[in-house]
């Protein structure tokens, strides 16, 4: 017994090294195992009232750019309304009601709001963004993240009351399914982390054809994140014998390297459609009723 | 000024200063990020215990970590480098003197070829330690090479750089005082 004292003792300093190791690994590899750490709302909190003072400096400086792009936005909604519109044959102007529940049976799926970027870096492998919406304000786990002109940014992966963190598009950990706009086939959207400016898309069969400057929309299979909306354009297809299908290299539609305003898309009945595909999941798998 | 608030006060602009700018610049090529706040754990007293070394390090390390999103990682490498310090500067300090005259390591205290030297063994423990940790669940051998050898040379740039713009003042420590 005492000579384990005295080994204690001795060795204190490199034990206590070796527990500070293995405490530094273990928050490491839980972090990227569940993609998020629940003491880390607390921290979240604190990095966030700095990031939000860094911000309102940086703001100033980015101002115009951010304004162009907004008002750039604001033009295509405009564009958009049904007053611009006449149908050419009949005297009758189409109107299209605006409340969300109206009598043609229609139902608000997804909703949209604005958040401000807090944070944001696109020099590392994984990359995230912490934006100044939170619990608080009805933002939660899994919901799609779009950039001021509506393309595709990442989804949001932890929350805390005032913050969220949203892991960017460009994190090698990050899959999300996406289509070609022209021929309808789905694939997978992926980061190499090389460059920020580009994405990777597998899954695309060599029967289809693909041109330069085709546009990559985001899939009909997600929840969270709603069909249709731009991710990119081809800007290069790189031939690969091996296999039947492309590699299709994407320019991003966001660009990632000065993201100032983006929106948090909530989808209304996410809990609804989780809800039934874990239950689908539960009836399937349950031993009882799946005696063969 | 004790040397607590001063290191207190070094501790902030350090971590601002690399949240804030030198991960905000656009990358020099690829994922060349400079990094330099672990220059607060080089530049502590000669005096600080090993053991809270040790806590001052994963507290540094963490504290990064918070902004930088990835928990432990820079932790890790800063407990690293915390340990291995002691051993580096007992290698290197000058024998013939009693103790230090100096308070902490600059390019004064030790000789300016001492001193690159401790620098450059322990950026590249501390970068060859977070590549590896990053490289362990993404990427190839030459990638994970590379990217040491890179970081390694933009720091050691920066921590040149830095020691010839902001010569310390320090005081000779003499036997009256």
């Amino acid at each position: 017994m005492r000579n384990i004292f005295l080994f204690i003792r001795r060795y204190f300093t490199f034990l206590s090294f070796l527990l500070l190791q293995a405490a530094s690994l273990w928050f490491l590899f839980t972090y990227n195992r569940f993609h998020r750490a629940k003491g880390l709302g607390v921290a979240n909190e604190m990095s966030g009232f700095f990031n939000s003072n860094y911000n309102m400096a940086e703001d100033f400086f980015t101002m115009r750019e951010e304004n162009r792009r907004v008002h750039k936005m604001n033009d295509s909604l405009l564009n958009r309304m049904p007053t611009n519109f006449v149908i050419a044959d009949t005297s009758v102007r189409l109107v299209t009601d605006s409340i969300p529940n109206d009598t043609l049976g229609r139902v608000r799926h997804f909703i949209w709001r604005d958040a401000q970027v807090m944070y944001n870096t696109v020099n590392s492998e994984k990359n995230y963004l912490q934006i100044n919406k939170g619990s608080s304000n009805g933002v939660r786990d899994e919901m799609g993240v779009f950039s001021s002109d509506g393309s595709l940014v990442g989804k949001v992966i932890n929350v805390s009351p005032n913050f969220s963190q949203v892991m960017s598009l460009l994190h090698v950990q990050n899959k999300a399914s996406v289509l070609v706009k022209k021929t309808g086939h789905a694939g997978i959207i992926s980061w190499d982390a090389k460059d920020p400016r580009f994405l990777l898309l597998n899954n695309i069969p060599k029967s289809d054809s693909i041109a330069m400057g085709d546009t990559i929309i985001t899939g009909n299979y997600s929840i969270s994140i709603p069909p249709g909306m731009m991710v990119g354009r081809v800007a290069e297809i790189i031939q690969d014998n091996t296999t039947n299908f492309y590699v299709l290299k994407i320019r991003t539609g966001a660009n990632f390297q000065s993201l100032q305003q983006v929106f948090v898309v909530e989808n209304l009945q996410y809990d609804e459609q989780t809800k039934l595909l874990e239950e689908t999941r539960k009836k399937v798998d349950d031993p009882k009723r799946n005696t063969r | 000024m004790s040397d607590l608030i001063r290191n207190i006060i070094r501790f902030s602009i350090f971590i601002l200063l690399q949240v804030y700018v030198l991960n905000k610049i656009p990358h020099l090529h690829k994922f060349i990020v400079p990094s330099l706040y672990y220059l607060f754990i080089l530049w502590l007293p000669f005096s600080v215990p090993r053991m809270a070394l040790l806590v001052i390090g994963f507290l540094t390390g963490i504290t990064l970590d918070v902004f930088m999103m990835t928990p432990g990682l820079h932790a890790a490498a800063c407990v690293l480098i915390a340990y291995l310090r002691p051993f580096i500067i007992n290698v290197l300090a000058p024998k013939d003197a009693s103790g230090f005259s100096y308070r902490e390591p600059s390019p004064k205290a030790l000789g300016w070829t001492p001193y690159l030297v401790y620098t450059l063994i322990l950026t590249l423990f501390h970068h060859g330690y977070i590549v590896l940790l990053e490289w362990l669940s993404f990427g190839s051998i030459w990638h994970f090479l590379g990217k040491v050898i890179a970081t390694t040379g933009i720091s050691m740039l920066l921590i040149i750089t830095t020691e010839l713009l902001f010569p310390r003042r320090m005081k000779f420590r003499t036997n009256t005082a």
